[in-house]
C-alpha cells in the first residue's frame, strides 16, 4: 500500500508534465483542427532556452522558465504564421505533413547548431533533495514540477474562462465563421492560442530538464507523442480532457515501470488509448456529435 | 472486336516494355555496370514504391488516415526473416508468408479501429504500430531490441521488380473496378456511400488488409537485402516517411505515389554526402512543397497514356 | 398491399423528442408526402427508415421485414433508396461514376476477378456501364457523363442524386426536399419526372417537400408532422382544410 502511494506520488509530476504538453496540442487542435506534430519539439526548444538561461545568463530556475516561455511563445507564433497559416484552407493532411516538416526542422536545426549529444541540466539551478513525509520519500523536484504545472493550468483556466482573449478562443474554436461575423480577429486569436500553447510546452521543457536531469535535441519526440496520446485519450480539443489524459498517462507509466516490465511502458499507454477509443471513440470527455444528415 | 484487338495490342506493348526494362537493368547488374551504390538505391526505390503505393490505397483512395504502416512492414519483415533463417523455408514462401501475415495483422487491427474517424483513427493506427514495435522489442526469440542480423541477401532485382509490378497490378486493377469505386466512395462521402448500398466497413477493411499485406511484402524484401532488421527501424517516424511520399505524390494518385517514392529516394541519396544538413533540407522541402502545392504533385490525377497523348497532341 | 408499416416510432436526441409515437402506412406504388414546419422531425423519420439513426422504440416493417437495427447498406439492399436534403454527391467523381457506385450492390464479379481481369470482369463492367447510362438517360444527364459531379449546376445535381438513388433499384424511393432551390419551371418538370419514374419503375415514393404546389399536385396522401407528432393525415384536399395544419404549417396569414 505504502509503495503504491509512493508510485502514485512519483507519477503525479510526470503526469503534470504530460498534461502541460497535451494542453498545447488540444488547444491548437480545438481552434484549427491541426495535429501539431511540432509541439513536442517546441518543448525541446524550451528546455534548451532554459538550459542556456541558467548556464549563460546565470538565472535561477523560475526566471529560466519565464524566459523559455517567452521565447517559445514567439516561436509558436512564427511557426503558425510561416508554415500553417498559408495552409489554413487546404486539406488537413497537407497541414499535417507541414507539421511533420516543422518538427524535423526544429530537431535537426538544433542538432546542427548545438550537436546531437545530450546536455546535463545544471544542478546548481536546482539541487535535488528528498524529504521524508509520513513514510513517503518526496523529492523537491517532483514538488516543483507538480506545483508549477498546476499553477500554470490554473492561470490557463483563468485566461480561457474569464478574459476577452479566452472568450475569443472559445468562440473561434466553436464556429470560426460566426466568430468573424462577431468582429473577432481570427488570425490574432489563433496566434494567441499558439503563443499560449507553446509557452506551456516551454515550461514543460524546463520541467523535463529538472525531472530527468538531461536534455537533447530529440527529447521532444516521445513525450510529444505521449502528450498527444493524452490529449486524444481525454477527447482532443477539450481542455479538461487534456489535463486528465496527461495525469492518466503519467500515472500509468509510473505504475508499469514500478511494478511491471519497464520495456512495456510505452506500449501500455498506447494500449490504454486503444481500449478507451474502442469503448468511447471520441475520448473520455469527447462528445459524439455525429454528422448531420 | 476492334476494341478487343486494341486491348490486346496494348497489353502486349506494356508487357514488352516491362520485359525490356527488366532485362536492361538485369544486364547492367550482371555486367557490373551498375555499381553497388546504385544497386542499394535501386533497392530502396523499389521498396519505397511498394510502401507508398500500398499506403496510397488506404490513405489516398479509401481516405482513411493511417499512421501505422511501418508496423505492417515490421510484421512482414519479421515473418519472412524467421521463415528463411529459422525455419528454412524458400524465399518465395517467405514472401508469400509476409504478405499474408501482414494482411492478417491489418485485418485484426482494421476491424476494430476502422470504426474510428479521422484523427482518432490516425492516432489509433499510430499507437498500434508502436505496440507492434514494442512487442517485438520484448520477444527474446527475435533478439529483442538488437534485432535479427546475418540475414542472407536473397532479395535480387528480379524479386524487387516482381514485387513492384505485383503491387501496382493489384492496386491499379482494384481501384479501376467496381470494388475500387466502392472504396473511393467511402473517401468521398461515407454516409452517402452506405446509403447507396455500399458496405463501407467491409471496403475499408479490404483496402486496409491489401495495403497492410503489401507493406509486409516490402518489409520482407527489405530484411533480405539489408542484412539486419530491428524493431527501431519500424517506428512511427518510418510511417511518417511513407505518408510523406503518398501526400507529396497526391492523395488518390498511384502514379503520384510512384513518382514521389522515386523522388524521395533520389533526394535521400543525393543528400547523403551532407549528413549535417540533410534532414534540414528535407524538412524545408516538405514545408515548401506543401505550402505551394498542398494537393501534392499529381493531385488526384493519374499520369497515363491519355495524359501523354494530350501533351503530345496538344489537345484540351 | 401494404409496403411500409411504421409502428410507434420514437426517437429523442438528448432530452428532445424529435419523433414521438409515429405511426405510418404506405401501399405499394403509392406516392405519399410528409410535410410540416422546419424542425418538425421529417428528416429524422427518413433517417430512421434508412438506418442512419437507430430508433429508441418502434418498428419499421418494410415488405414484412423489420428494418430496425439493420445497417444502412442492408436497408438499401432490401429495396429502399433515398436522396438528401443537402445534396450529397461524390463530388470529385464523374457523373457516370456516381451512378456506377449505386450499381455496385449487384456487381457480378469477385474481387479476385477484378484483380485478374477475368472475362467476367469485363462483362460485369460492361453491364454496370450500360445500367448506369440507362439511369442517366432517364434524367437526360447522359451527355454530362464525364463531368465531375461538383461542376454540375444545382438542378442537375438534384437530378443526378435521384438517378443515383434509382440505380440501386429500389422499390421504395425516399426524396428529401427534391425541389429545394428550384425555380417553378424546374419544379414543374421535376413533378412530371417523379410521376414518370414511378410508373416506369413501379416504385412507391415518399417525399418531404416545402413546395406546396408540388406536394398537393403529385401526392396521393399526405402526413403532417409537427413537433415530432403526426397532427393530420389524409388526401391533399382534406389536408388543405385542416385548421390545425393551416396554423402549424401554412401560417395564419392565409386566413
Amino acid at each position: 500500500m505504502q509503495e503504491l502511494i509512493q508510485q502514485l506520488v512519483n507519477g503525479l509530476s510526470l503526469g503534470a508534465i504530460y498534461a502541460l504538453i497535451a494542453l498545447g496540442y488540444t488547444m491548437v487542435y480545438g481552434i484549427i483542427k491541426l495535429i501539431n506534430f511540432a509541439h513536442g519539439d517546441v518543448m525541446m526548444v524550451g528546455a534548451f532556452v532554459g538550459f542556456f538561461s541558467i548556464t549563460l545568463l546565470g538565472t535561477n530556475i523560475a526566471v529560466a522558465m519565464l524566459i523559455a516561455m517567452a521565447v517559445c511563445a514567439l516561436l509558436g507564433v512564427i511557426i503558425e504564421k510561416v508554415a500553417y497559416r498559408p495552409l489554413r484552407n487546404s486539406t488537413r493532411i497537407a497541414s499535417l505533413i507541414t507539421a511533420i516538416g516543422v518538427s524535423l526542422l526544429l530537431e535537426y536545426l538544433t542538432i546542427f547548431l548545438l550537436g546531437p549529444n545530450q546536455k546535463i541540466f545544471p544542478d546548481t539551478a536546482f539541487t535535488v533533495k528528498a524529504y521524508d513525509i509520513a513514510g513517503l520519500s518526496i523529492l523537491n523536484k517532483d514538488v516543483f514540477v507538480f506545483v508549477s504545472a498546476v499553477g500554470l493550468m490554473l492561470v490557463l483556466q483563468y485566461i480561457i474562462k474569464y478574459t476577452k482573449t479566452g472568450k475569443a478562443m472559445r468562440a473561434v474554436s466553436l464556429d470560426n465563421e460566426a466568430a468573424i461575423l462577431m468582429g473577432i480577429s481570427v488570425d490574432k486569436t489563433i496566434s494567441t492560442t499558439f503563443a499560449i500553447g507553446s509557452a506551456l510546452a516551454a515550461a514543460a521543457g524546463v520541467m523535463v530538464g529538472v525531472y530527468y536531469g538531461a536534455i537533447n535535441p530529440l527529447m521532444g519526440i516521445i513525450p510529444g507523442l505521449k502528450a498527444f496520446v493524452a490529449a486524444v485519450l481525454g477527447g482532443i480539443g477539450i481542455i479538461p480532457g487534456a489535463m486528465v489524459g496527461g495525469f492518466v498517462i503519467g500515472l500509468l507509466e509510473t505504475l508499469v515501470s514500478g511494478y511491471g516490465n519497464s520495456l512495456y511502458r510505452d506500449a501500455v499507454s498506447f494500449g490504454v488509448l486503444i481500449l478507451i477509443l474502442l469503448v468511447k471513440p471520441t475520448g473520455l470527455f469527447g462528445k459524439d456529435t455525429g454528422e448531420k444528415v | 472486336m476492334q476494341t478487343k484487338k486494341i486491348k490486346w495490342t496494348r497489353i502486349l506493348l506494356e508487357a514488352a516494355f516491362l520485359v525490356v526494362l527488366f532485362s536492361l537493368v538485369q544486364y547492367s547488374i550482371s555486367t557490373h555496370m551498375l555499381s553497388q551504390y546504385y544497386q542499394i538505391n535501386l533497392t530502396s526505390m523499389c521498396i519505397n514504391i511498394i510502401l507508398a503505393v500500398s499506403l496510397s490505397l488506404i490513405n489516398g483512395f479509401t481516405g482513411q488516415l493511417s499512421l501505422g504502416h511501418a508496423g505492417f512492414m515490421a510484421v512482414g519483415a519479421y515473418t519472412a526473416v524467421i521463415m528463411t533463417t529459422k525455419l528454412d523455408y524458400p524465399f518465395l514462401a517467405a514472401l508469400v508468408g509476409a504478405l499474408f501475415a501482414a494482411g492478417l495483422a491489418g485485418f485484426v487491427i482494421g476491424v476494430p479501429t476502422l470504426r474510428l474517424k479521422g484523427d482518432y483513427l490516425a492516432i489509433a493506427t499510430l499507437a498500434l504500430g508502436e505496440i507492434i514495435r514494442v512487442v517485438l522489442q520484448n520477444i527474446d526469440y527475435v533478439n529483442g531490441p538488437a534485432g535479427i542480423s546475418g540475414i542472407p541477401k536473397l532479395t535480387t532485382w528480379a524479386w524487387l521488380f516482381g514485387g513492384v509490378v505485383l503491387t501496382l497490378l493489384v492496386v491499379v486493377n482494384l481501384v479501376n473496378s467496381s470494388y475500387g469505386r466502392a472504396i473511393i466512395s467511402v473517401r468521398e462521402d461515407e454516409i452517402a456511400a452506405e446509403l447507396m448500398g455500399i458496405n463501407t466497413t467491409k471496403y475499408k477493411v479490404l483496402a486496409f488488409v491489401i495495403g497492410a499485406g503489401f507493406a509486409g511484402l516490402a518489409g520482407a524484401l527489405y530484411g533480405h537485402y539489408f542484412y539486419i532488421i530491428k524493431p527501431e527501424t519500424f517506428n512511427f517516424l518510418k510511417s511518417f516517411d511513407i505518408l510523406v511520399m503518398v501526400v507529396l505524390g497526391g492523395l488518390g494518385s498511384t502514379t503520384g505515389a510512384v513518382i514521389a517514392a522515386i523522388f524521395i529516394t533520389i533526394l535521400t541519396a543525393a543528400l547523403q554526402p551532407f549528413p549535417e544538413i540533410r534532414m534540414i533540407i528535407y524538412a524545408l522541402i516538405l514545408i515548401v512543397v506543401m505550402i505551394y502545392r498542398p494537393q501534392g504533385l499529381m493531385g488526384n490525377k493519374e499520369f497515363s497514356r491519355q495524359t501523354l497523348g494530350r501533351i503530345w497532341g496538344g489537345r484540351q | 398491399m401494404t409496403m411500409l408499416t411504421i409502428n410507434k416510432l420514437h426517437k429523442a436526441f438528448g432530452g428532445l423528442s424529435a419523433v414521438m409515437n409515429f405511426n405510418f402506412q404506405m401501399e405499394q406504388d403509392e406516392l405519399v408526402g410528409l410535410i410540416g414546419p422546419n424542425g418538425a422531425g421529417k428528416t429524422t423519420v427518413f433517417n430512421l427508415i434508412t438506418g442512419v439513426y437507430k430508433p429508441d422504440q418502434g418498428q419499421i416493417i418494410f415488405e414484412g421485414q423489420n428494418l430496425v437495427g439493420m445497417a444502412p447498406y442492408s436497408i438499401c439492399a432490401q429495396g429502399v433508396a433515398r436522396t438528401f436534403q443537402n445534396i450529397r454527391l461524390f463530388n470529385e467523381l464523374s457523373v457516370l461514376d456516381n451512378v456506377k457506385i449505386a450499381c455496385h450492390k449487384n456487381v457480378q464479379y469477385s474481387v479476385l476477378g477484378a484483380l485478374m481481369r477475368t472475362p467476367a470482369f469485363f462483362k460485369g463492367e460492361a453491364k454496370i456501364e450500360q445500367d448506369a447510362l440507362k439511369f442517366l438517360e432517364v434524367f437526360k444527364l447522359e451527355n454530362k457523363r464525364d463531368e465531375l459531379a461538383k461542376n454540375l449546376p444545382y438542378g442537375e445535381q438534384r437530378r443526378l442524386e435521384i438517378s443515383r438513388a434509382l440505380a440501386t433499384q429500389p422499390r421504395l424511393l425516399i426524396l428529401d426536399e427534391p425541389a429545394a432551390g428550384m425555380n417553378p419551371q424546374e419544379t414543374n418538370s421535376l413533378m412530371k419526372l417523379i410521376e414518370m419514374i414511378r410508373r416506369e419503375f413501379g416504385l412507391a415514393v415518399l417525399l418531404i417537400e416545402h413546395d406546396m404546389s408540388l406536394v398537393m399536385g403529385v401526392c396521393e396522401r399526405i402526413y403532417v408532422l409537427d413537433y415530432g407528432l403526426i397532427i393530420a393525415k389524409g388526401l391533399p384536399q382534406e389536408i388543405r382544410n385542416y385548421t390545425q395544419v393551416i396554423e402549424a404549417y401554412l401560417g395564419e396569414e392565409l386566413n
